[in-house]
């Protein structure tokens, strides 16, 4: 019963996680928990294991060890069709995430399809108003669209099935300033409105100060400390890696 | 600082579409010396065909048209194909984005470096070689022996890249147009190759065009900005200036870029409410 409640609370739950890809490991022994509607951000540099700890959680790195959670339920090493309800993924590339013959349409009736939920067309139509696109685009093609329209379309097909908890793997690094923001704003919303969990790859630290509550700097495939983002607004972080990247990303003019 | 190094008026560049032709730059003109410019703007606004254009590197079918283009003194415009090559990479070369994509990757770097000094100047081979371990020894390769013998595929983004800006600069060019250099590196190492980049340029008093989105990193280490939107320059400033830029789109994309010390609730975002349905984003 009491493990129950705590389990309630927490919406990702990671133990002992060891990823290997072949027989190399590329994240050794990482522990950390999400709490339920908290945004959570893993920096730091490319190789070190941040996008492979998402990729495990989701199934596509089925070479792990240790525990993944995710909304109390254990996560096996097989693809599991229930689990796509409680979790989905956004990919960092949306000129390459999206298949390029489907429509934006058949792209987000598709998980509808899979797991037989009616009512596809209504799903449809609120799920592109909920992410700011209009009607008229749901039946175009991706190259028909802009790199920040097509992030939406991916946005809304992650959230067709109403998962709790989202991975977003670099959701703005491709994309303009301008653009980016549009972005931000939207998955604030999102998270506003739907009560969702995030956690974050980013190696953008203005963008995880604006999204995020909580952050993991990882480093070599390890973590080197968990902050609070207020530690990373008064550039309070303790490990000295933490210190360069902020001093990296930080040192940069500021507008005022 | 007598004659401007490169003098731009007018410059035009054209694409056919199916629904006539648009222009992508769109008579933009302004001059550079021997100092170091920055071109920001979105995706789309016109600055890496800006950089393209200067080079004459705008494959058919794109036109480049312009009252005057001149470089050092030298019309580009009039110049054939083959006195292009003799000027490109010796008199001004050009800095790519993605090195992964850049790069020879069926030869060492070291041959790769050597290339573009023998293509322009002959030389014994022993000084040939000295010449390309002094190079990778400026851009901080430790050990330049070593990763002379590598193929690309052998060394990270970060040297990647250090590598292409010591072939860019081995025939010691007068202007260096860089087109987003460091976006594809990570934010530690990016820091690292703007400031070899900004050593060897002030150090052998060359011209820099330097090419990014990143309205920060452009102030950084730029003296003056050039702000383009939609193939226009809609504000040129001093970079140390840039935080009081006068016209919207800069102060649009000022404001939209988040800060370290985030406070705001949402983000300003630029009026594109030609595609999004406008609420809430």
């Amino acid at each position: 019963m009491d493990d129950g409640i705590r389990h309630m609370s927490i919406a990702i739950h990671l133990e002992n996680l060891t990823i290997s890809y072949g027989t190399t490991a590329v994240v050794h022994d990482v522990s950390f928990d999400v709490a339920a509607g908290e945004s959570f951000a893993l920096v730091g540099e490319s190789g070190s294991g941040k996008s492979t700890i998402l990729r495990a959680i989701s199934g596509l790195a089925p070479e792990w060890t240790g525990t993944i959670e995710v909304e109390g339920k254990p996560r096996a090493h097989a693809p599991d069709r229930s689990f796509a309800e409680t979790c989905q993924m956004v990919f960092q590339d949306p000129y390459g995430s999206l298949h390029p013959r489907k429509t934006v349409d058949t792209c987000l009736a598709e998980p509808l399809a899979i797991h037989g939920i009616g009512g596809r067309d209504n799903r449809v139509k609120d799920m592109l108003a909920a992410v700011g696109l209009d009607q008229r685009f749901r039946f175009r093609f991706p190259h028909q669209l802009s790199g920040g329209q097509r992030q939406r379309v991916a946005i809304a097909r992650a959230l067709m099935l109403e998962p709790r908890v989202l991975l977003l793997d670099e959701p703005t690094s491709a994309l303009d300033v301008s653009v980016q923001a549009e972005i931000l704003n939207l998955l604030k919303k999102l998270r506003r409105d739907q009560g969702l969990t995030y956690l974050t790859v980013t190696h953008n630290l203005p963008v995880v100060s604006f999204l995020c509550d909580r952050l993991a700097v990882m480093r070599h495939g390890r973590i080197v400390e968990i902050a609070d983002v207020a530690d990373l607004k008064t550039g309070r972080l303790a490990a000295p890696y933490s210190r360069e990247l902020f001093a990296a990303s930080g040192g940069t003019l500021q507008p005022a | 600082m007598s004659a401007p190094l490169l003098d731009l008026d007018g410059l035009t560049v054209t694409f056919p579409t199916a629904r006539g032709p648009v222009d992508v730059v769109k008579g933009i003109s302004f001059t550079l010396g021997r100092e170091r410019l920055g071109i920001v703007g979105e995706s789309g606004s016109g600055k890496s065909m800006t950089g393209r254009a200067i080079l004459r590197l705008i494959r058919q079918p794109g036109k480049v048209s312009a009252r005057r283009m001149s470089f050092d003194g030298i019309d580009l415009l009039s110049q054939g194909e083959r006195q292009m090559r003799s000027l490109r990479g010796a008199r001004m070369s050009m800095v790519m984005q993605d090195p992964k994509f850049s790069l020879n990757p069926v030869m060492t770097i070291g041959e790769q470096i050597a290339e573009a000094l023998v293509t322009h100047k002959r030389l014994p081979r022993r000084d040939l070689k000295a010449r390309v371990l002094a190079m990778l020894e400026a851009v901080r390769i430790h050990d330049p022996a070593r990763v002379a013998g590598l193929y690309p595929h052998e060394v990270s983004g970060g040297m990647g890249q250090r590598v292409m800006i010591a072939m860019m600069l081995i025939p010691e060019p007068d202007l260096l147009i860089a087109d987003e250099p460091t976006s594809a590196l990570d934010v530690s190492v990016q820091a690292q190759v703007l400031d070899i980049i900004d050593d060897l340029v002030t150090g052998k008093g060359m011209g820099l065009i330097l090419i990014s989105h990143d309205l920060n990193m452009v102030a950084r280490y730029c003296d003056r900005i050039l702000v383009m939107n939609s193939g226009e320059i809609v504000e040129e400033c001093r970079a140390s200036d840039l935080h009081s830029a006068q016209h919207p789109y800069t102060r649009g994309l000022l404001a939209a870029m988040p800060r370290m010390d985030e406070d705001r609730d949402e983000l300003p975002v630029l009026d594109r409410s030609t595609w999004t349905t406008g609420s809430g984003t």
